[in-house]
C-alpha cells in the first residue's frame, strides 16, 4: 500500500466541501435568476413598483398600452380589464382597473401574476400601485374593480410604440387559507 | 501467474465464498463487477421500455399501449438509460481499471465504494416501483420540467425524487473516490502527464459530477418543497417561475451529458492506439481537449432553452459557445484519425465498435452544431431531430463505447477470450441496427414530428415503422452480447496477459484474471516506461 487511510482525509475533506458549496449554488441561481432578470428586465417582469417623482409629460409621442387578461387553468373568476387599450403620453400618470367576478360558491383568494412584451418595456413601465402587489381575496359571487396606477417612462426607446401588460390570475385560497380548510391532497391529481 | 497463486495460498486476501463476497466486498474488481453487471441489467430494463415505445410507433395510431403509459415508458426509458445504464456502466469500467491503470492496490476508499454501489439497486427499485403505483410513474419526460413534474405530477413523484437524491449520492461518492484514487494512490514515479487517457478523461468527469449532481439535487429538493413544503421556486402565482426550473435544470443537464461521453473518450483513446499499434497521436492535446471541453459545459446549459424566450444576447452567447465546443472535439477526432493513420491495423471486435464510435459520434456532433443555431433551433425544437441527435451521441457514442471496452477487457477481466466471430456478429448486427432506427429520425424531425407522443400524423407513417424495425434489429441483437460473456466466463480458451497483440499500459502487465489484490507492490519505474503512453 502507496497510501494509508488517513493521508486521504485533506483531499477528501476538499471534495465534500465543494459537494456541500455546489448543492448550495443550485440554491443560489435561484435568487442570482431573479437579480439577473431584475437588472436586465427580462421575462417581463415588472418590478418597478411604488412612488415614482414626475418629471413631466412628454407630449410629442403617444404610447399604445394594452391590457390582456389570462385565467390560469384551474381559475374560475371572471377576469377581465376595464379598458382594453389606453393611449398614454409618456411620464403621464394613468389610473385603470380589472374587473373580477367570483362565479363560485366558496370565499376564494387569488393572487395576480404580471408580464410585460416586450421584455425590452418592462423596465420603463412604473407601477405606482397594482392590485397584484396583494392577493385578492373574494367572497363568493362578489365582483370588484381592481384598481391599476401607473406610468410609462419618458426613457422608453423610440422604437417602442406598444406595450402589452398581461396579468394572469392564480388560484391561491388552498395557501392562503389556514391548514384546516385546505382541500384533499388528491384535488391537485384533477387540475 | 506467481502472484495469483499467492493470493490463492493465503485465504486473508482471497474472496469470501457465496452472496456476502458481493455484499460486503470492498474490492475494486467485485464492485466493478457489480456495477457493470447491474447496468446490463438496467440496459436491458431500458431497452425493454424503449421497445415497447417503438412498437406503439410502428403504425398511427394507437395499438398497444394507453398515451398515458406510453409517457411514463418515454420518461422511464430516459432515466433509466442515463442514471441506470450509462453512468453505473463507467463507473464500473473506472472501478475495475483506475486502480489497476495507475498502479495501486484498490480503490482509495473501499467501504465508501460499496456502499455506493449498494445504494443504487435500491434506488432504482424504488423508482421501477413507481409504475406499480396509484397514478402511474414518472410521466413528465426524464428532463421533468416543472410544473408537470410539480403541480400535475402523479402522486409517486416524491419516490422519484428519493430516488434520484440517492443516484445522486451514489455518485458523488464513486466520483470522490476516483479522484482520490488518482490524486493519492498512483505508483510511485507516475507523472499526471503519464497517466493513461481512461485515467485522465475520468478525473475531469469525477470533477464534473461534484460539481453537478449536487445542482440536482436541490433542483429535486426545491420541487419537493414546492409540492409538500408550500413553497414557490417553480410555481408563478408565488412569485416563482417555471422557466428557473430549466435553468437550473439544464445546468446540470449539459454537464451531465460530458460525464456520459468523456469516459468515452478515454475508453476510445485506449482502444484505437492498441489495434492500429501505434502510440496516441497528440496525447497531450487531448488532455487539454477535454478539459476545455469539461469547461465549456458549464458555460452553454440555456441552448436546451432557445425557445423559452431569452433576449437575442443570450441566443447569440449560448449559441456560439455551443459552437465552440466543436473545436476541441474536432481536436479529439482528428487525433484519433491520426492515430491510425499508417497504424498497422486489425479489427478485431473492439477496434469495431471504436470505429463506429468515432464515425457515428461524429454524425451525432454534427446533428448537434445544426441544433446549436439558435435560429434554426426553433425549427427543431421538441422535434425527432434532437431523439436522432442524442441517440446518436448516446447509442453508437456512450453505448458503443462501453461495447468497445466490455470486449476490450473482457479477457484480462475473465482470463478467458470471448468468441470473436460471435462478437463481430454482435458489432455488425448493432450497426445496422443503431442506424436503421436513427438514421429516419433525422428526417422525420425535419419534418415536423414531434417527441414524446404515442400517436403521429400518416406522412410520417413509413420513416417509424423502418426505424420500428432497426429498434428490434439492436435490441435483440444484445442478447447475442450476453450469451458471449456467458461463454466466455464458462469455456473460453485461456487469455495472454497481453492480450492484445498491440496492448500496452500496466493492466496488460497483470496475470489475466489478475490477482484478487492487483499492485500490493508498486509498479517498477521499467513496468511504467514500458506501459507509458
Ligand atoms: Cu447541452
Amino acid at each position: 500500500m502507496q497510501q494509508s487511510p488517513s493521508n486521504h482525509r485533506p483531499l477528501l475533506l476538499r471534495l465534500t466541501l465543494l459537494t456541500v458549496l455546489m448543492f448550495g449554488f443550485g440554491f443560489l441561481l435561484v435568487p442570482l435568476y431573479d437579480v439577473f432578470c431584475q437588472i436586465t428586465g427580462l421575462n417581463g417582469k415588472v418590478l418597478n413598483t411604488g412612488p415614482v417623482t414626475e418629471v413631466g409629460v412628454d407630449t410629442e409621442r403617444r404610447i399604445r398600452v394594452q391590457f390582456i387578461a389570462v385565467n390560469n387553468e384551474a381559475m374560475p373568476w371572471q377576469f377581465a380589464p376595464v379598458e382594453r387599450e389606453l393611449t398614454v403620453y409618456p411620464g403621464e400618470m394613468k389610473h385603470t382597473a380589472y374587473r373580477v367576478t367570483n362565479p363560485s360558491v366558496r370565499f376564494m383568494v387569488g393572487q395576480a401574476v404580471p408580464s410585460v412584451a416586450p421584455s425590452e418595456a418592462a423596465e420603463y413601465l412604473h407601477k405606482v400601485n397594482c392590485f397584484c402587489f396583494e392577493n385578492q381575496p373574494l367572497q363568493a359571487g362578489e365582483t370588484k374593480d381592481m384598481p391599476l396606477l401607473f406610468t410609462v417612462d419618458a426613457a422608453l426607446p423610440e422604437h417602442i410604440s406598444t406595450i402589452t401588460l398581461s396579468y394572469t390570475l392564480f388560484d391561491i385560497t388552498p395557501k392562503a387559507q389556514p391548514a384546516a380548510t385546505r382541500l384533499p391532497k388528491d384535488s391537485r391529481r384533477m387540475l | 501467474m506467481a502472484s495469483v497463486d499467492q493470493t490463492m495460498s493465503d485465504g486473508h486476501h482471497g474472496p469470501a465464498r457465496g452472496i456476502t463476497r458481493w455484499l460486503y466486498t470492498t474490492n475494486h474488481k467485485d464492485i466493478g463487477t457489480l456495477y457493470l453487471l447491474f447496468s446490463l441489467l438496467m440496459f436491458f430494463i431500458g431497452g425493454c421500455m424503449a421497445l415497447t415505445i417503438r412498437a406503439e410507433l410502428f403504425q398511427p395510431g394507437l395499438q398497444m399501449v394507453m398515451p398515458e403509459f406510453f409517457n411514463q415508458m418515454t420518461t422511464m426509458h430516459g432515466l433509466i438509460m442515463v442514471f441506470g445504464a450509462v453512468m453505473p456502466a463507467f463507473v464500473g469500467l473506472a472501478n475495475w481499471m483506475i486502480p489497476i491503470m495507475v498502479g495501486a492496490p484498490d480503490m482509495a476508499l473501499p467501504r465508501m465504494n460499496n456502499w455506493s454501489f449498494w445504494i443504487l439497486p435500491f434506488a432504482f427499485t424504488m423508482m421501477l416501483s413507481t409504475l406499480l403505483m396509484e397514478g402511474g410513474g414518472p410521466n413528465f419526460g426524464w428532463t421533468f420540467y416543472a410544473p408537470l413534474s410539480t403541480t400535475y405530477a402523479p402522486p409517486s413523484v416524491t419516490f422519484f425524487i428519493f430516488a434520484v437524491h440517492m443516484m445522486g449520492i451514489s455518485s458523488i461518492m464513486g466520483a470522490i473516490n476516483v479522484i482520490a484514487t488518482i490524486l493519492n494512490m498512483r505508483a510511485p514515479g507516475m507523472k499526471l502527464m503519464q497517466m493513461p487517457l481512461f485515467v485522465w478523461t475520468w478525473l475531469i468527469t469525477a470533477f464534473l459530477l461534484i460539481a453537478v449532481m449536487p445542482v440536482l439535487a436541490g433542483v429535486v429538493t426545491m420541487m419537493l418543497m414546492d409540492i409538500h413544503f408550500g413553497t414557490s421556486f417553480f410555481d408563478a402565482a408565488g412569485g416563482g417561475d417555471p422557466v428557473l426550473f430549466q435553468h437550473v435544470f439544464w445546468f446540470f443537464g449539459h454537464p451531465e451529458v460530458y460525464i456520459m461521453i468523456l469516459p468515452a473518450f478515454g475508453v476510445v483513446s485506449e482502444i484505437i492506439p492498441t489495434f492500429a499499434r501505434k502510440r496516441l497521436f497528440g496525447y497531450a492535446s487531448m488532455v487539454y481537449a477535454t478539459a476545455s471541453i469539461a469547461f465549456l459545459s458549464f458555460i452553454v446549459w440555456a441552448h436546451h432553452m432557445f425557445t423559452v424566450g431569452m433576449p437575442l444576447a443570450g441566443e447569440l452567447f449560448f449559441m456560439f459557445t455551443t459552437m465552440l465546443i466543436a473545436v476541441p472535439t474536432g481536436v479529439k477526432v482528428f487525433n484519433w484519425i491520426a492515430t491510425m493513420f499508417r497504424g498497422s491495423m486489425t479489427f478485431e471486435t473492439p477496434m469495431l465498435f471504436a470505429l463506429a464510435f468515432v464515425v457515428l459520434f461524429t454524425i451525432g456532433g454534427f446533428s448537434g452544431l445544426m441544433l446549436s443555431i439558435a435560429p434554426a433551433d426553433f425549427q427543431y425544437h421538441d422535434t425527432y431531430f434532437v431523439v436522432a441527435h442524442f441517440h446518436y451521441v448516446l447509442v453508437p457514442g456512450s453505448v458503443f463505447s462501453i461495447m468497445a471496452a466490455a470486449y476490450y477487457w473482457l479477457p484480462k477481466w475473465t482470463g478467458h477470450m470471448y468468441n470473436e466471430s460471435m462478437g463481430k456478429l454482435h458489432f455488425w448486427l448493432s450497426f445496422i441496427g443503431v442506424n436503421i432506427t436513427f438514421f429516419p429520425m433525422h428526417f422525420l424531425g425535419l419534418a415536423g414530428m414531434p417527441r414524446r407522443i404515442p400517436d403521429y400524423a400518416l406522412q410520417f407513417a413509413d420513416f417509424n415503422m423502418v426505424a420500428t424495425v432497426g429498434a428490434f434489429i439492436f435490441g435483440f441483437s444484445q442478447l447475442l452480447f450476453v450469451y458471449n460473456v456467458v461463454c466466455c466466463i464458462r469455456s473460453g480458451k485461456q487469455a495472454t496477459d497481453e492480450v492484445w497483440e498491440g496492448s500496452r499500459g500496466l493492466e496488460w502487465q497483470l496475470s489475466s484474471p489478475p490477482p484478487y489484490h492487483s499492485y500490493s507492490t508498486p509498479p517498477t519505474a521499467e513496468q511504467l516506461s514500458k506501459a507509458s503512453h
